[in-house]
Order: C-alpha cells, then structure tokens, then sequence
C-alpha cells in the first residue's frame, strides 16, 4: 500500500511539463530592475547627452569607469555646453551593474541596458570604448561631431524644447 | 609542430578528426564540482532544472579534479584559497579548461583589497570570462558556450 502511495507521486511528475527553458533559443523574461551593458544616450538631434564630468567615474564603487573630457568648440560640437567626453571606457570585467552611475549622472546621459551576452575569452575585450558603448542616432540626423551655430548650446543642460 | 611537421599536411583526416575531437569534448565537458561565493549559487541554479546544464552534457560535477575537464571559479579567490585553486588546476588532466566567472574572479571586482587575488589569471590560465556580479544563469550559459566555441576552434595541429 505504502509502495503505491510512493509511486503516486513519481508518477504525478512524470507526466507534468518539463519546466527547462532551452536558453540560446527561448529565455525567460528577466526582472524589471535587472541591469545589463551599459549605453550611452543621444538627445534627439544627434547630440551626446554625456558632458565628461565624471561624476560616474566618481560613483563607481568598482573604479570601472575612466572618463577623459575635452573642450567642445562650435566647428566641432559633440555635446552641449563647455565639455564632453572625448574617452569613456567601461571595464565590464571590473563592473558590477549597480547602476549607481545612472543615478549619479546630471545629464541621464549613461543608461544600463538590458542585454545580458557578457562574456569575453581575452580581458582586453571586456573594455567597453565610447564608440561601442554609444547609441546610434536616430536615422536622418547627423551624428556627432557637429558644426552648429556658435552660441546655440552654451548650456550643458540644453533649454530645448522637451530634451529628451 | 606536432603531426604536421612530422607527416606533412594531411588535410582531411586531421579536419575529420578535429571536428570529431572537439564534438566529444563540447558534448561532455564535465565541471568540477567547485563554489567559492555567490558566483556558486548562481552556477547551482544553472545546474537546475530550468536551466539543467545537461543539455550541454554538464550535468556531471566531478567532486574530484582528475575526472573533471572544466574549472569553473565562481567567486572571489582570497590569497589564501589561491594555492588551492592552483592545485585543483594541476591535478586536473588535459585537456582541461578555465572559465572566471563573475567580476571577483575575473579582476577582483569591488575587493580591491589585500585578501584577494586581483583576479585568478594571476595564478591559472582562464579560457573564457564571464561578467556580472554575479552572473545570471543565462550570462554563465552564454560563457559556456563561447567556450564551446573557442574549444571547437582548436585544431590537433596546435596540440599534437
């Protein structure tokens, strides 16, 4: 009696879903507040939002983050204002996805994603340059260095219209 | 090196053989069975059902480095443990490889401290690196199989 009470249970599963998710094909939704590499944004007319100050460099409790800034001139406008940055490497090795360089940014310039594919076979590819780390522009708006009118963005927070 | 030199280019039976070298040893790469921190949880619940390591023929973790072909280091490795892993490595029999998981393993991460080894490739070769703090199962998976990919690149010319 007691055997088939037993074996009652082997074979409840037996015949239950397997529950395995066959990863490279399917996967399964990740958390809301799961962080993965990092992007760097643009505002919507092809300009960085990343003004080199630092700040995240600074926040980083994994000293992931190097941030080089240079002088932005109106023949050759990379960001709004005074600054921006002309090398932002991230080690991803080094980083631990806290996500305190999100919050530690003035300009939400730096925004960690949700792509997860993170693994490297040499430890030099784990350094993340800004030409890998920044996002695309928008189609049909010309990417950065820009000439712009001299006196237009003088701020490093614009006053456009709705910045996004 | 090796076959090549000594019996000249033999073309389709060392590609024939490569392809079916690395075939059985991506489809049985078997871990030791081996946790440091909480990089180890992680690769735990890859060794569960729903993401179940034995797709990949891995459901086997040898609690002893002779019968193991994979180390995987999860988590930080203090000065301390260091000459054990060390050991564990050289017990193992070739061909065998190194995945550092996790950013402790891989560089230290935030210990930058006297305790910890700044990352193990101080002290072992490590084939692949796999970042987060820690891993999702899915980012250890995908190590795992950039592995596979790097160990089906191997050809018996580099070895034999």
């Amino acid at each position: 009696m007691n055997l088939i009470r037993g074996f009652q249970t082997t074979f409840k599963h037996v015949l239950e879903e397997p529950v395995t998710i066959q990863y490279p094909e399917e996967m399964r939704p990740f958390k809301e507040r799961f962080k993965g590499r990092h992007e760097l944004k643009r505002y919507d007319n092809g300009l960085e939002k990343c003004i080199g100050c630092a700040l995240c460099a600074a926040a980083c409790p994994a000293d992931a983050i190097w941030v080089e800034a240079a002088e932005n001139t109106d023949e050759e406008r990379f960001s709004p204002g005074e600054r921006y940055a002309k090398t932002y490497e991230i080690n991803m090795l080094r980083c631990i996805f806290c996500g305190y360089c999100e919050d530690a940014c003035p300009t939400e310039a730096i925004v960690l994603t949700r792509e997860h594919r993170l693994s490297f076979t040499d430890r030099r590819d784990a350094i993340y340059t800004k030409e890998m780390l920044i996002e695309a522009p928008t189609e049909g708006v010309e990417a950065t260095p820009q000439q712009v009118e001299p006196g237009k963005y003088t701020r490093s927070i614009p006053d456009m219209e709705d910045a996004k | 090196m090796g076959v090549t030199s000594k019996l000249g280019n033999l073309g389709v039976v060392t590609t024939t053989l490569d392809q079916a070298v690395n075939w059985a040893r991506t489809g049985a790469m078997w871990p030791l069975l081996f946790g440091l921190a909480c990089c180890a949880i992680e690769y735990m619940s890859t060794q569960c059902s729903h993401y179940d390591l034995s797709r990949f023929g891995m459901e086997l973790n040898r609690a002893t480095p002779r019968q193991a072909d994979l180390l995987i280091v999860s988590g930080r490795v203090t000065r301390k443990m260091a000459p054990v892993v060390r050991q564990l490595y050289d017990q193992m029999a070739d061909p065998k490889w190194v995945i550092s998981m996790g950013d402790c393993a891989s560089c230290g991460g935030v210990y930058n401290n006297y305790a910890v080894v700044q990352g193990v490739d101080e002290i072992i070769p490590v084939d692949v690196y796999v970042a987060g703090c820690p891993p999702r199962p899915e980012q250890l998976l995908h190590g795992i199989l950039t592995l596979h990919q790097k160990v089906q690149s191997e050809t018996i010319a580099d070895w034999a």
